[in-house]
């Protein structure tokens, strides 16, 4: 479980997130939406540490992630799988390479080990075939797939996914959607997902934050997303915007 | 961004820069690699810029100190002086701060170029987030792979800037193989190696670490990324020949 207890953060002296309280439970999709420009990667940089918010914690399972030094932090990181929104895949590698990679610097798997694992990995996101194959020669939904089976390579606790859709046609993002919540549950882990998808959000919005202008806006599932639309202007205008 | 801000910015990264590595094996991979990448693909341009230095240079003096002038109206430097003037020319200057000018271009650019593209495309954010300290996983190899590749480099160009000398007396009737390689022997000194030695290792670190935190530090698109080669390059010669004042001024000093 990962909570975050008043969290604010001035960038370039402007600031980006004010007072932002929320939690985030294992076994289901917590989903943070909001129009671009609203904070939501800013929000997520700094639950990973890769932004130091000047306000408030980050706790993870009840460990303050921000009061930790850089190699405690690390510590915790291994335990952190990451779905980034141009999909940091390392371009050097093969698919193959990229998935074995936290496998390579983490575990004391053998050759043999590592090449089951990966395989499994990428068997996981329904990605057979193309070991082999670089970054730049694989389509946009293949990325996601391959980040998706980096990210669960090792044992993780946490899943965070910056925007996973971003890119991809609507079919894809579907079979996106369905991956992340397939592997959300199976592994119960807590899993975080930037989107500003609204199928996305009707979809597995299990747990949803909507952040405006760096604030959060409000708070709860799809089940009760319609009515609140009707109490709250705000995010009202962000769902007919996106449609 | 001021100059001092600047400087405690690259303490920082160096801090980074310089823990154990995660991994051993993987280092050891990476800084094989860039071995290859650092060293071996310099070779060429090494080569050929440390020869033609060499025959031009013994060319030139030999021009201006045997040929007769008004002032001088007969010949009375001794023919070796030429071969010790390129020889020690060679040793403390030609063969580590030419060299290292060049590679500024090559490498410095190269690893600038390369860290930035990794910064702009998240990768350095990837690691960091797996649990990897990205400063020393991209850096430290290249520093490693520097500091053994770059004083080879120079070794090798001293022996070429002598043997582009040796072939440049070939084609002049002023000078003679012979008294090149008699001037060259009688003014050795082994402590002109060893400040050749001592420049080659700073060089080599001021190259592959300025080039490092250049690109680490990228912010932007494609052309950040471009800019930070560029940068990196400026930076290394300043700072390169900076270096090579305060290096000649504390061992050679009078």
């Amino acid at each position: 479980m990962i909570t975050v207890e008043s969290v604010g953060i001035t960038l370039g002296g402007r600031k980006i997130l004010t007072n932002i309280n929320a939690t985030f439970h294992p076994g289901v999709p917590n989903l943070v939406i909001g129009a671009s420009g609203s904070g939501k990667s800013v929000f997520l940089k700094c639950l990973v540490g890769l932004l130091t918010p000047q306000e408030g914690k980050i706790l993870y399972d009840e460990q303050d992630f921000l009061s930790l030094e850089y190699d405690q932090k690390q510590e915790l990181r291994k335990q952190i799988g990451m779905l980034f929104q141009n999909n940091a895949l390392f371009d050097s590698l093969t698919v193959e390479e990229n998935v074995e990679f936290p496998l390579k610097m983490f575990s004391d798997m053998s050759k043999e080990e590592r090449k089951h694992r990966v395989n499994e990995c990428l068997a996981k996101v329904n990605l057979v075939n193309s070991n082999h194959k670089f970054p730049s020669e694989i389509s946009g939904g293949m990325k996601k797939r391959v980040g998706i089976a980096r990210a669960i390579a090792l044992p993780i606790k946490y899943l965070y996914c910056d925007e996973p859709n971003s890119g991809l046609d609507p079919l894809t993002s579907r079979v996106i959607d369905e991956l992340i919540l397939q592997i959300t549950t199976d592994l119960n882990i807590t899993t975080v997902i930037n989107s500003h998808d609204m199928k996305t959000v009707n979809d597995i919005g299990e747990n949803i934050i909507f952040i405006y202008q760096g604030q959060k806006w409000w708070e709860g599932n799809k089940s009760i997303l319609s009515s609140a639309r009707e109490e709250n202007p705000e995010l009202d205008n962000f769902f007919r915007a996106s449609f | 961004m001021n100059f001092f801000t600047e400087i405690g910015r690259f303490m920082i990264f160096m801090k980074y820069v310089m823990k154990r590595p995660q991994k051993w094996s993987v280092f050891w991979k990476i800084t094989f690699r860039e071995m290859h990448n650092i060293g071996i693909e310099s070779l060429l341009v090494v080569t050929l810029i440390a020869f033609f230095l060499g025959a031009v240079t013994t060319i030139q003096t030999a021009n201006q100190l045997l040929t007769p002038s008004d002032l001088f109206p007969t010949q009375l430097i001794p023919k070796f002086v030429v071969g010790s003037v390129v020889s020690t020319s060679a040793i403390l200057e030609l063969a580590p701060t030419i060299t290292c000018l060049v590679l500024a271009g090559k490498v410095g650019a190269n690893i600038a170029s390369e860290i930035g593209n990794k910064k702009i495309s998240e990768q350095i954010d990837a690691y960091e987030v797996m649990g990897i300290n990205s400063a020393s996983f991209v850096a430290l190899p290249k520093i490693v792979a520097g500091l053994i590749m770059i004083p080879s480099l120079i070794i090798a160009a001293n022996f070429l800037l002598m043997t582009g000398g040796a072939v440049a007396t070939k084609f002049t009737s002023a000078l003679s193989f012979d008294d090149l390689i008699e001037g060259a022997r009688m003014v050795f000194h082994p402590e002109y190696v060893q400040i050749m030695m001592i420049k080659s290792f700073i060089f080599a670190f001021i190259i592959t670490s300025l080039s490092s935190y250049q690109g680490y530090y990228t912010e932007g698109g494609a052309l950040e990324v471009g800019a930070a080669g560029t940068y990196a390059v400026t930076r290394i010669c300043i700072f390169i020949l900076f270096f090579d004042l305060v290096i000649a001024q504390i061992f050679l000093g009078l």
